[in-house]
């Protein structure tokens, strides 16, 4: 059963989502990895205005490929997301309700999922020519001069992804190598 | 002596950065071919289909199979009758890159500080590994290494009475611990011996061995075999959502080392292993 979420996300639809569950993601999302992140845990800090509002929206931990002529984006896969464990409590707690990246997230992240209301999407990494697909238009709305890492708004149709850890704590990386783990 | 000019060396170095990152080698594709055949998982089998297709995608539009193009690994095969004409050959491998990873629509991940981080723009410095050669001919072999898999590598000096067991156990535990980080299934690639460095540059020489290519040394083709027995029943799998494939192939090189110690260095890489070679 593949589910299909729109995109802004509220944190009621959050709850109704299950570690395991495919979903095909459409609407906007936005883009923000490494340097991103520690410009905007700044921002937050001095107490300035996100380049958007976090409340009920989707990141995507991803830095693109730049685009051909005549397309949209160039391959545009998950990056690994426990770089910034660091700086996601902060914004889950502003409202944001949805993360897609891959690989394994620290424990304070998923409290705070689970105390606000929000979910960890996982992507296939290494499948950024296929992602591509689902990202139909693509706007650097902050931070132009960090090139790949600056933040993008991005809109998707059918983009890809599976519920990795859910807003009650459920993580399908741990489900799914214990079932799988004979040594 | 055998003269070979810089703007050879530039053009070889742009395409090969190209060829890398949009085509997956052959050897690769069979094996994620033939995983998928023994895949336990159904989520796992979907993970794998996606690979294969993302690598088909990729190959038809030149596009990179992953937008993590990469730091430049430039291994450099010189043979000692070749004479560099116009310039220097290092500029010349930085200014393959630099063409490569602009006119391929590659992604510029370098930063020129470690600590400062500043995005060079243009994916140089590569990382340049010489090694002098007999003839007259200079191999060049691009390796392009995204960091979600270099990330997660590891090294250790274990004593020489961890012996074996001990090289087994760290690279099992150094896997273990990577998890769904390194885009699995992976490939391993392992060295044995030497000194610190030593140990660090055969893991990554070890990535370049075609993947159905086992060691010529008895013992290590049977640890080669071994690992990547005991590595599949980790459980992680194809994206780490749980499987049998969680590594293609594990690919073992040993030098001789010193009486007082046991290096032993684990480059994980994604399935993504890209590599191109060419000899001017």
């Amino acid at each position: 059963m593949v589910y299909t979420i729109e995109a802004p996300l509220t944190a009621e639809r959050v709850r109704l989502l299950k570690a395991g569950d495919s979903v095909e993601i459409n609407g906007t999302i936005y883009t923000a990895r490494d340097a991103a992140h520690r410009r905007m845990a700044a921002m937050i800090q001095e107490g300035k205005a996100l380049p958007f509002d976090v409340k009920d929206q989707i990141i995507y931990y991803v830095g693109p490929c730049p685009a051909r002529e005549g397309e949209v984006i160039g391959s545009a896969g998950p990056t690994t997301s426990s770089r910034m464990d660091a700086y996601a409590p902060a914004l889950i707690e502003m409202g944001l309700t949805g993360m897609i990246g891959k690989g394994l997230r620290s424990s304070a992240v998923i409290e705070a999922m689970i105390k606000h209301g929000s979910v960890y999407f996982g992507a296939t990494g290494g499948a950024g020519a296929l992602i591509s697909r689902a990202i139909t238009a693509e706007e650097v709305i902050a931070f132009p001069e960090l090139g790949p890492e600056a933040v993008r708004k991005l809109t998707v149709k059918g983009f890809p992804a599976t519920v990795i850890i859910d807003s009650y704590g459920n993580n399908l990386y741990e489900q799914g190598k214990e079932r799988y783990r004979v040594i | 002596m055998r003269s070979v000019s810089v703007g050879q060396i530039i053009d070889t170095v742009e395409r090969l950065c190209i060829d890398a990152n949009y085509y997956l080698n052959r050897d690769i594709m069979c094996a994620l071919n033939s995983g998928l055949e023994k895949e336990k998982s159904d989520t796992g089998k979907i993970i794998m289909g996606q690979i294969i297709e993302n690598a088909e995608i990729a190959s038809t539009n030149k596009m990179a199979i992953c937008q993590d193009t990469g730091m430049a690994v430039v291994f450099i095969d010189m043979g000692q009758d070749v004479h560099v004409e116009g310039g220097s050959i290092v500029q010349a491998v930085n200014e393959g890159v630099r063409r490569g990873y602009k006119n391929g629509y590659l992604r510029k991940s370098v930063v020129e500080d470690p600590i400062h981080r500043i995005n060079t723009g243009d994916n140089t410095p590569a990382v340049i590994h010489f090694e002098m050669v007999e003839g007259d001919s200079i191999k060049i072999t691009v390796a392009p290494k995204g960091f979600g898999s270099e990330n997660m590598s590891a090294l250790k000096m274990l004593k020489p009475s961890d012996g074996l067991e001990g090289v087994k156990s760290f690279i099992l535990k150094t896997v273990d611990n990577a998890g769904p980080n390194p885009c699995p299934p992976m490939v391993i690639g392992v060295g044995i011996g030497g000194t610190m460095e030593k140990a660090a540059i055969l893991a990554k020489k070890a990535l370049l061995r075609p993947i159905d290519m086992p060691s010529g040394i008895q013992y290590v083709k049977e640890l080669e075999e071994e690992m990547l027995e005991a590595i599949n029943m980790l459980g992680i799998g194809p994206g780490g959502l749980g499987g049998r494939n969680t590594a293609l192939g594990v690919k073992i090189e040993t030098f001789p080392t010193h009486i007082a110690g046991l290096p032993v260095a684990v480059n994980i890489s994604c399935h993504a292993t890209r590599h191109a070679e060419a000899v001017v």
